[in-house]
C-alpha cells in the first residue's frame, strides 16, 4: 500500500525529514508519534504535495504509483486524504457545494460519472447522518464559524464522502474536548476497512485510546526512530519522548 | 489498484465568443459628423422631433471633453476612424423568426441564445424572452405576442419609436439627459438600437426579458439605448448579455440604459458583460463606456442593478439609482473581474431624495495579472431624505502581485437623520485555501474558481437562476492564466 523509502524533505532550505522510511500495509492503522518539531506535520504535507516543501531524496509510492510525481489534486484522486490539523475556512462556499465539487472532480479523475444534484444530496445526507452530523451544517460555508469539534467532524464527513485509500490524520485531537474527541474517533473508526489504510499523526497517546493502531512509530529528528505495537504508545506516555528514544538507542 | 486516468487537464478556454459572422453588412460612411447623425435617423425612418434631439445632442457633444477622472488609461479615441452604423443587409425587415437570415440564427445558436420560442405552458418558469441586437439593429424579438396579451410592450427601440411614440417621447432622455456626460451625449446623437420595455399598471411580467447585444462588424461602435418603464404596481426582471469577436483594434461601446419605476413598481436589471477583453498582452478589446441609471420616481418603488463584469479592455460604468419617491429603494450588486491588462472603473451612485429611502451597495472586485480594478461610488443624502439609509460593502480580492485594487467612495449627507454605513476589505487568495481545495481533488484553476465564486456569492445569489450558472462558469474562465 503506502511505501515511504528514505524520504528527505526541506522547507526554506532547512531539511526536516532526513531519510524517513515507513511501510503501511492495506487495511492497517499506524500511529506516528513524536515531540513537537520532529517533522510530523511536514510528513503529512509532503505526502499531500503542498507547495513550499522540497523533496530532496527518497521515494513514496501508493499502490505502486509514484506519489511524488503527482500534483496535489491528482494525489487526492489517487486516494490520498489529509484531515487537516487546522481546517481552512472558505467563505461563501457551502459545505454541500464544496463536497459536491470535490467528489465530482475526484470521480471525473477516476473515470466515473458525475453525480447529479439529487444523487449528491441523498449521498451527503446519508453520510452526515452516519457520523451524527446535523444536516444544517451542509448549508453553512465550509468551516466558517464552526467550533473546533464541528471542524474536525466536517473533516471526517469529507473523508467519508471521498472514500480515500489512504487517510492521514494530522493531530486530529488538537483543540478537542473529550466528548468531541470521542465523536470524531467514532467517525474515523466507522471508516476503517480492509481496503483503507490510515496514518494517525499525534503528539498525545490520548487519541490512541479511541483509535486503536496496529503499529506505533516514533518520529524524531526527521526519521522513524522506533516502531512497535500499541503498547509503545503507553510507554511513551509514561516515560516521555526523551527517555523512550534513549531506550531505543540502548 | 489500477492507475487512475490522469485528471482531465483544465483546458484553457480562451474567449469562446470571438468568432465573426460572415454576413454582408451595410454601413454608414466612416466618420462622425452631422451627416452621420442624419444618415442614422433616416435609416431608421425617425420622426423629426427625434432627429432634432439627436442634432442637439451632437452639437452639445462637440463642446464637451472626454472625462479624465476615471482610473483608466487609453490613447485618445479617433472618432472619425470608426463606423457608427452597421446592419446586416436584408431585403425587408423580418416580420417573424422565419424571415431572419439563417446566418444570424446560427450566430445566436453558437452563442447559446435561444431565438426559438418554446411553447409556453401556463405557469412554466424559465422561459426567457429575447431581443437580439446585432451591431446596430435588432434582428429578432421573441415571445412578443405572448407578452402583448398581458399588455407588456417588449420590442426594439426603433419599433417603439414608430409604434409607441408617446411613451418614448415622454421617457427617452428623462433619466439620462444628453448633457449628463460625454458618452451619454455621444449616445444621444448616434444611438442605433436597443430594447424598449413597458409594463402596464398592476402587471407582473411572467418571464425574464432579455437583450443580447452582439458586436460583429469591424471598426464599428455600438451605441445602444435601452428604456424600461414599469408603471404603478408592476414588476419586471430584465437580463442583458454581450459578446464581440476577437479583434486587434479597440472598439467602442457607449450605451445608455434608463429605467423608470412608478409607484410601488419593481425593476430588477441584471447584466453579464462579456465583451472581448483583449488578449493577454492587452491588445484589442472593447471600450465599454456606459451610462446606466434608474429613477425610482414613484413612492415605494424599487430598482436593483446586478452586474457581473468579466469582459472589456476598459470598463467605465456606474449603474445608479435616483431615489425620488418616498420610501423607494435602490440596490447595486456588482462583481467585476479583471485579468491580464484589463482596467475597470466601476461603481454606483445612490441619490437619496425622498424620505425613508433605502439603498444597498455590495461590490466585489477581483483583480489578477496586471489588471487595475477600481470601485467608485457616491452616496448622496439630500436635505429632503429624512430617515434615509444606505449600507455599502466593498470588497477587493487580489490574485498575484502585479495587479491593483482601488476604492474611491464619496459620501455626502445633508440630512442629519440619514444614516450611511461603509465597510471595505482587501484580501488575497491565500495559499492555505488553495491547498485545502486541491487536497480535496480540485486542480489549481478549479480551486481558484471555487474560492472566487465564494467571494462573490452575495452578488451571484441576486442573479436569476438561468444566468447564475453561466456567470459562475464565466468567472472561472476569466481567471484563466492567473494562477500557476
Amino acid at each position: 500500500m503506502l511505501e515511504i523509502k528514505n524520504l528527505s524533505a526541506a522547507i526554506d532550505g532547512k531539511e526536516i525529514l532526513k531519510g524517513l522510511s515507513l511501510s503501511l500495509p492495506k487495511g492497517q492503522v499506524h500511529a506516528i508519534m513524536g515531540p513537537n518539531g520532529a517533522g510530523k506535520s511536514t510528513l503529512s504535507y509532503v505526502l499531500a504535495g503542498r507547495a513550499g516543501y522540497t523533496v530532496t531524496g527518497g521515494s513514496v509510492t501508493l499502490n505502486g504509483q509514484d506519489l511524488l510525481a503527482m500534483a496535489p489534486h491528482e494525489r487526492a484522486a489517487a486516494g490520498v486524504f489529509l484531515a487537516f490539523q487546522y481546517p481552512v475556512e472558505i467563505p461563501g462556499v457551502t459545505t454541500m457545494n464544496f463536497l459536491k465539487t470535490a467528489l465530482n472532480a475526484v470521480r471525473a479523475a477516476r473515470g466515473e460519472k458525475a453525480l447529479d444534484v439529487m444523487q449528491m444530496l441523498k449521498l451527503l445526507r446519508a453520510k452526515a447522518k452516519a457520523i451524527g452530523m446535523d444536516e444544517d451544517m451542509l448549508k453553512r460555508p465550509v468551516n466558517v464559524g464552526f467550533s473546533g469539534g464541528e471542524k474536525k467532524r466536517c473533516e471526517v464527513l469529507q473523508m467519508a464522502v471521498l472514500e480515500p485509500r489512504l487517510c492521514i490524520l494530522d493531530e486530529t485531537d488538537s483543540g478537542l474536548d473529550i466528548d468531541a474527541l470521542r465523536i470524531v474517533a467514532d467517525g474515523v473508526n466507522a471508516l476503517r476497512d480492509a481496503n483503507r489504510s490510515m496514518l494517525v499523526i499525534t503528539h498525545y497517546q490520548r487519541l490512541l485510546d479511541y483509535i486503536k493502531p496496529d503499529r506505533v512509530h516514533v518520529l524524531a529528528g526527521g526519521r522513524i526512530e522506533r516502531s512497535g505495537g500499541p503498547e509503545l504508545a503507553l510507554e511513551l506516555e509514561e516515560k516521555g519522548y526523551g527517555q523512550a528514544s534513549a531506550g531505543a538507542q540502548a | 489498484m489500477q492507475q487512475p486516468p490522469s485528471p482531465a487537464a483544465f483546458t484553457p478556454e480562451p474567449y469562446k465568443y470571438g468568432f465573426v459572422t460572415p454576413i454582408d453588412t451595410e454601413t454608414a460612411p466612416k466618420g462622425l459628423s452631422e451627416a452621420t447623425v442624419r444618415y442614422i435617423s433616416a435609416k431608421k425612418g425617425e420622426p423629426d422631433w427625434l432627429l432634432a434631439q439627436r442634432l442637439k445632442a451632437f452639437a452639445l457633444w462637440q463642446t464637451m471633453e472626454t472625462p479624465s477622472w476615471g482610473k483608466v488609461a487609453f490613447p485618445p479615441i479617433d472618432y472619425q476612424d470608426a463606423y457608427y452604423y452597421a446592419a446586416p443587409k436584408k431585403k425587408a425587415a423580418p416580420q417573424s423568426l422565419e424571415d431572419v437570415d439563417p446566418e444570424l440564427l446560427k450566430t445566436y445558436e453558437k452563442l447559446g441564445i435561444p431565438l426559438k420560442e418554446q411553447a409556453i405552458l401556463a405557469g412554466v418558469e424559465g422561459a426567457v424572452a429575447v431581443d437580439a441586437v446585432f451591431d446596430s439593429v435588432s434582428v429578432a424579438t421573441t415571445y412578443k405576442k405572448a407578452l402583448e396579451e398581458k399588455g407588456i410592450l417588449f420590442c426594439s427601440l426603433t419599433e417603439a419609436i414608430h409604434n409607441h411614440p408617446d411613451l418614448v417621447k415622454k421617457y427617452l432622455g428623462s433619466v439620462v439627459p444628453p448633457s449628463d456626460n460625454y458618452y451619454a451625449a455621444l449616445n444621444a446623437a448616434v444611438f442605433t438600437e436597443g430594447s424598449f420595455v413597458y409594463i402596464p399598471k398592476g402587471v407582473r411580467c411572467p418571464m425574464e426579458l432579455s437583450t443580447y447585444f452582439r458586436i460583429n462588424a469591424a471598426n464599428t461602435g455600438q451605441f445602444e439605448r435601452t428604456l424600461i418603464v414599469a408603471d404603478d404596481d408592476s414588476y419586471v426582471s430584465y437580463l442583458e448579455g454581450c459578446t464581440a469577436p476577437k479583434r486587434d483594434e479597440n472598439q467602442l461601446h457607449a450605451a445608455v440604459v434608463e429605467l423608470v419605476a412608478l409607484d410601488r413598481a419593481e425593476i430588477k436589471y441584471a447584466t453579464v458583460q462579456n465583451w472581448y477583453p483583449g488578449d493577454e498582452n492587452g491588445v484589442g478589446g472593447i471600450y465599454n463606456f456606459v451610462t446606466k441609471r434608474g429613477l425610482c420616481k414613484g413612492a415605494s418603488s424599487k430598482i436593483s442593478w446586478t452586474q457581473v463584469e468579466t469582459g472589456s479592455a476598459i470598463t467605465w460604468k456606474y449603474p445608479s439609482c435616483v431615489l425620488q419617491g418616498d420610501y423607494s429603494s435602490g440596490a447595486f450588486y456588482s462583481v467585476a473581474i479583471t485579468n491580464h491588462h484589463q482596467q475597470a472603473d466601476t461603481g454606483t451612485k445612490m441619490i437619496h431624495i425622498g424620505r425613508g429611502t433605502r439603498s444597498t451597495i455590495i461590490s466585489k472586485g477581483i483583480s489578477a495579472g496586471h489588471a487595475q480594478n477600481t470601485y467608485r461610488g457616491l452616496v448622496r443624502m439630500a436635505r429632503t431624505a429624512h430617515g434615509a439609509r444606505n449600507k455599502t460593502q466593498c470588497d477587493s480580492l487580489l490574485i498575484g502581485d502585479q495587479c491593483g485594487a482601488h476604492t474611491f467612495p464619496v459620501i455626502v449627507s445633508r440630512d442629519p437623520t440619514a444614516r450611511v454605513e461603509h465597510e471595505a476589505t482587501t484580501s488575497r487568495v491565500s495559499e492555505d485555501r488553495l491547498f485545502y481545495c486541491q487536497q480535496r481533488g480540485l486542480s489549481l484553476e478549479e480551486a481558484m474558481a471555487l474560492i472566487v465564486n465564494g467571494f462573490c456569492r452575495e452578488v451571484m445569489k441576486e442573479l436569476p437562476m438561468e444566468f447564475a450558472v453561466e456567470a459562475q462558469k464565466l468567472i472561472g474562465i476569466s481567471l484563466e492564466g492567473s494562477v500557476g
